[in-house]
């Protein structure tokens, strides 16, 4: 049959493209393949999703190939029928058919959505390994700066620029807030991104299968030095990390407020750097926006706010701002000055961890709606008690 | 980083001084010496050729719905010009910097052109489309011989325009903003971004926004009002319906959008605190705002075009619409939750997982009429009798392309899988896919189809055919580099990269790029080809394309009183049912016909308006005042003239009727 020939040639053609497929081999595709379980699961949920939906992606394009051939204009033998508009029987399999996929779908998006809710403690560190009680997770804070990162660990009490060390198959919790504009939080090989906002404090949880080196930055432009405000994520073995450490306690250099409020001004391309101490209430201090000396912090407005506020002699109490930081991306004072609230008095913040947090979830039997709600309080920016 | 310093505030100029002018900047002088060559050449050229006049007396100050419409698609084209060399610019910038390498684009004008692009692209590009587009078609199709408010018409337009214009004007004097389409705070306030670029971006939009709102209220009042007699809301045609829920939803959320920039404006200019980071402000109320009207506004672009893709569907099948009932109850679907859903913007600034999951469950379930949608075209083809002209093969393109693009936005409002997404270049990619895959293509399905009844001849095939090519194959090599970058974990706005396995896709992404820009070359030579050889295409039937709905009953182009007799209406289809009944036109009896007069308010109002969003940007307070005044006082002015109407005398209308009854008797139709 030599006339069918080209024909197929033709056909063989629109595999061309899977000719690239090698191609995609050889790249990272970090969002499917990550190192940590959490992103793992939000990857696999991505195939999962995709292919249920390909159940009707696919036969429309082929309909739609299918019908634009064989009713085209030149072929007389199709059927003809140009009053033909309605069919009760179709009409009911169009609306069903994609229903029973979003029906599907949406069942999967609210169980994944609270199994996988960023601010929920861990229930596992891998599939069938239960995070037991006493496991207590690694806790970094983090800030967003302009333009790097900060990360805290109130426990070990370091803290680090654009540079993340973390023991592996440990669940880590992070605390994330920024000193000024937004970013987004994200680790691909360890969990989904969250916001990291200033003056408000954004929750993360995730957990390193593999030890390795990764990369992390924002997801969220935040100006000039947004491109550059990449860090390198170390997963370490329990003992790498805990020599890391005390390397790191070791090199000196202490973080408090006043250097603080150096590290915060504008500055790209920063390299890594340690601090062997940190000024424990630092992080509190970023989130309720009271880093400068003798300025009122949040959480002390928002509750004389909720007493009723400070009525008239509270009018009063705003200062010229000495130190400004907004000055370091080029604003003037203005016609209305640069002014803060004064701290009426210097109230202890609270500390860091006494926050309760939510329990983890029991895995057995999954069915996302029985999940209890993490606590209201726990979401809340600002910490009053 | 080089701090741009705040300039000093003077009391004639405001912030304005010869800083103010990018001369460091090789790019942009050359770019502004082309544009002042161009724009010379243009001047020139009307002046020889004494058309100042004409264009003042027939297009300028016209109150016609076609001239308004034919002038918003120009509008739309010029700005899309632009919009496409930011594209341009930054495919090319991220094709370049890589393994430290900077690129071309220093981190100030990069970031002001992926700024622009978006902003342009969806205010000044693809609203003026669909404006101009609703506006052509929609009296046509409903039997009408102007817009409800011919005044308001030409008034909104020249809005748009000023906005366009004062946009374009940051491009030469000052900046541009550096925040990102939607200029999120607290990036976007004071603090963060001290210069002139955020009011640029406000001030445009706004003097834009008066013009997008009043065209809302006017065609929504034209569409309910103006019908003819039989056409109830039930036989409408489905263009006209996926107008209508366009325009209800412009109503309903672009005074959000006002309402928003306003609140930014006051913190800008007044010192307030609604989105700042101290003094109770809330950033995130802004995102919520913002995105009230941002996702509704996704569905204003998007359903028109539907419309376009039921009308060419049906039409280039021969066959009646398959349901059509399902069809407007899909839209009006599509039209309720569309604002149901505006959370799945940020599901990652830390929403609860229930909050979460019903936005993105709703999400999905626009996925549901839409999918119906998908299908109702299909059962059109289906045992139809396709033509595969241009606007049918946009069409068919647009099924295969958008699907894809509707699978990945669906993808996206799974919370978790928006969590490793959430501003990646695959989320780029998508909703490149479903814009230009929906947007686009269905414009230049529309731009196709009804071509001919606007200038009478249809366009050139050949060229035509290049351009649909070029573009379908262009978007697949542009965005797919992009969809699998985005798994990548590659970030959105990025300007240099140190990952050099990821530049080869940046390469691809580039080509596709080029191959579309070939496309839009092709389809610029594929008009003025077809001007060049307006004889041969030359239509004189009016209905080129076998068509169904009303438009097609009129000359091409229409005469400006489009019918007439107002025609009365039998059937869904009111062309095709009046054709198969063989109804005659109406030769004798003709009548004076009542229209609107021509009035230069428009353009006036909207050419104070640019100066006063000129002297806003720039801290200018004497001029704010005087223009301000300057406004009110034209508007004020305006409402004395008395000469608002006139009457077409029956003879006239007698004549060109004749005309066209003496042009159809030579066809032989």
């Amino acid at each position: 049959m030599p006339k069918m020939l080209p024909r197929s040639t033709a056909r063989f053609k629109l595999l061309a493209p899977l000719g690239l497929l090698p191609l995609l081999a050889g790249c990272n595709m970090v969002v499917l393949d990550p190192a940590g379980d959490v992103a793992r699961q939000q990857g696999n949920l991505i195939l999962i999703s995709t292919a249920l939906m390909l159940l009707i992606i696919v036969p429309v394009m082929i309909l739609t190939v299918l019908f634009a051939w064989r009713y085209r204009a030149a072929n007389k033998e199709a059927t003809y029928k140009p009053d033909w508009d309605h069919s009760t029987q179709l009409e009911l399999v169009i609306w069903a058919a994609p229903l029973l996929i979003i029906i599907c779908l949406g069942a999967l998006t609210w169980v994944a959505t609270h199994l996988l809710d960023p601010y929920r403690p861990l229930a596992r560190t891998a599939p069938g390994q239960a995070v037991t009680a006493e496991v207590r997770p690694v806790e970094v804070q983090v800030v967003a700066l302009d333009w790097k990162w900060l990360f805290i660990y109130p426990e070990q009490g370091i803290a680090t620029v654009n540079e993340l060390a973390l023991p592996a198959h440990r669940p880590v919790r992070f605390r994330i807030s920024a000193s000024s504009v937004m970013n987004s939080f994200y680790i691909p090989a360890l969990a989904g991104q969250i916001y990291a906002m200033p003056g408000m404090e954004t929750k993360l949880h995730g957990v390193f299968n593999n030890t390795g080196q990764y990369t992390g930055f924002s997801a969220n432009y935040s100006g000039a030095g947004f491109s550059d405000m990449r860090f390198a994520v170390k997963s370490l073995s329990d003992a790498d990390f805990a020599a890391w450490v005390a390397a790191t306690k070791a090199g000196g250099g202490t973080l408090d407020r006043a250097v603080y409020l150096k590290l915060e001004k504008p500055s790209e391309k920063v390299a890594a750097q340690r601090f062997a101490s940190v000024d424990p209430q630092l992080f509190d201090a970023v989130v309720n926006m009271c880093v400068e000396p003798g300025k009122m912090c949040m959480h002390d407005m928002m509750s004389i706010d909720a007493a009723g506020g400070a009525g008239v002699a509270g009018i009063g109490n705003v200062r010229s701002l000495t130190y400004d930081k907004f000055a370091a991306r080029g604003t003037e004072p203005g016609y209305w000055g640069r002014r803060y609230v004064g701290a009426l008095c210097s109230s202890p913040l609270i500390a860091s961890g006494d926050r309760p947090d939510a329990t983890p979830v029991d895995l057995a039997p999954l069915t996302g709606a029985g999940l209890k709600q993490t606590a209201f309080a726990d979401r809340s920016a600002p910490p009053h008690s | 980083m080089t701090p741009h310093p705040a300039p000093e505030t003077g009391p004639l100029l405001g912030k304005l001084s010869l800083d103010a002018l990018p001369l460091h900047e090789p790019i942009l002088v050359i770019t502004f010496i082309a544009v002042a060559i161009g724009g010379l050449a243009l001047v020139a050229a009307i002046t020889k050729y004494r058309l100042w006049g004409y264009l003042w007396k027939e297009w300028f100050t016209t109150v016609d719905h076609k001239r308004i419409g034919i002038m918003y698609m120009i509008l739309g084209l010029i700005m899309f010009l632009r919009g496409f060399s930011d594209a341009i610019m930054m495919r090319l910038q991220q094709a370049m910097a890589f393994g430290g390498s900077e690129g071309y684009l220093p981190a100030h004008h990069y970031d002001q052109v992926f700024t622009a692009h978006g902003v342009i692209m969806i205010f000044f590009v693809a609203m003026p489309f669909i404006t101009g587009l609703m506006n052509y078609i929609v009296p046509l199709q409903i039997g009408a011989r102007d817009v409800s408010f011919p005044f308001l018409n030409n008034f909104s337009f020249w809005m748009t325009t000023a906005g366009a214009v004062l946009c374009m004007i940051s491009l030469f004097v000052g900046e541009f903003a550096q925040t990102g389409w939607l200029a999120y705070p607290p990036l976007s306030g004071i603090a963060y971004s001290p210069n002139v670029g955020v009011d640029y971006y406000i001030w445009s939009l706004q003097i834009a926004g008066v013009g997008t709102t009043l065209s809302g209220i006017n065609l929504i009042v034209t569409m309910l009002k103006l019908r003819a007699p039989g056409m109830r809301l039930m036989k409408m045609p489905v263009f006209t319906w996926t107008s209508l829920c366009a325009n209800i939803l412009i109503v309903a959320t672009f005074p959000v959008l006002t309402a928003t920039l306003a609140l930014l404006t006051l913190d800008r200019y007044a010192g307030t605190n609604f989105f700042t980071n101290d003094f109770g402000g809330s950033p995130m109320m802004y995102v919520n705002l913002i995105w009230i009207w941002g996702h509704p506004e996704v569905y204003i672009l998007i359903l028109p075009l539907f419309g376009v893709f039921s009308e060419v569907t049906s039409t280039f099948s021969g066959k009646r619409l398959f349901g059509y009932t399902s069809m407007v109850y899909a839209t009006i679907c599509i039209t309720i939750l569309s604002y149901l859903v505006w959370l799945h913007h940020f599901f990652t600034m830390g929403s609860g997982a229930s909050v979460n999951s019903f936005f993105g469950i709703t999400t999905m379930v626009i996925s549901i009429p839409t999918g119906a949608k998908l299908f109702n075209w299909l059962f059109t083809m289906y045992r139809g009798r396709i033509r595969f002209e241009l606007p049918m093969m946009w069409t068919v393109a647009f099924m295969l392309t958008f699907v894809v693009g509707g699978m990945t936005g669906v993808l996206l409002a799974v919370p978790p899988a928006d969590f490793v997404l959430h501003n990646s270049l695959f989320l780029v990619a998508h909703f490149h896919n479903v814009i230009i895959g929906g947007v686009l293509f269905g414009l230049f399905a529309a731009i196709n189809y009804w071509w001919p009844k606007a200038f009478g001849f249809k366009l050139d095939v050949f060229w035509g055919k290049i351009s649909f090519w070029c573009w379908v194959v262009g978007f697949w090599l542009a965005f797919m580099p992009l969809y699998i970058l985005g798994l990548m974990g590659v970030t959105r706005r990025m300007r240099v990269f140190d990952d050099p396995s990821l530049q080869i896709w940046f390469v691809v992404a580039g080509i596709g790029a080029a191959v579309i820009a070939v496309g839009i070359a092709a389809m610029l030579v594929q008009f003025a080809v077809s001007i060049w050889r307006r004889d041969q295409l030359r239509d004189e039937t009016g209905d080129p394309w076998d068509g169904r709905t009303l438009e097609w009953a009129t000359s091409s182009p229409p005469p400006d009183y489009n019918f007439a007799f107002t025609p009365v209406i039998h059937d869904l289809d009111a062309w095709h049912d009046m054709k198969r009944r063989g109804h005659g036109r109406p030769v004798t009896g003709f009548r004076d016909i009542h229209m609107p007069s021509n009035t230069g308010a428009g353009i006036i109002l909207a050419g104070i308006s640019l100066v006063m969003g000129f002297a806003l940007v720039w801290h200018i307070w004497w001029l704010v005042a005087a223009s301000f005044i300057a406004l009110i006082g034209a508007a004020i002015v305006h409402t004395f003239n008395y000469k608002r109407d006139f009457d077409i005398p029956a003879a006239t209308v007698a004549a060109v009727e004749d005309a066209r009854t003496r042009q159809l008797a030579a066809t032989g139709a």
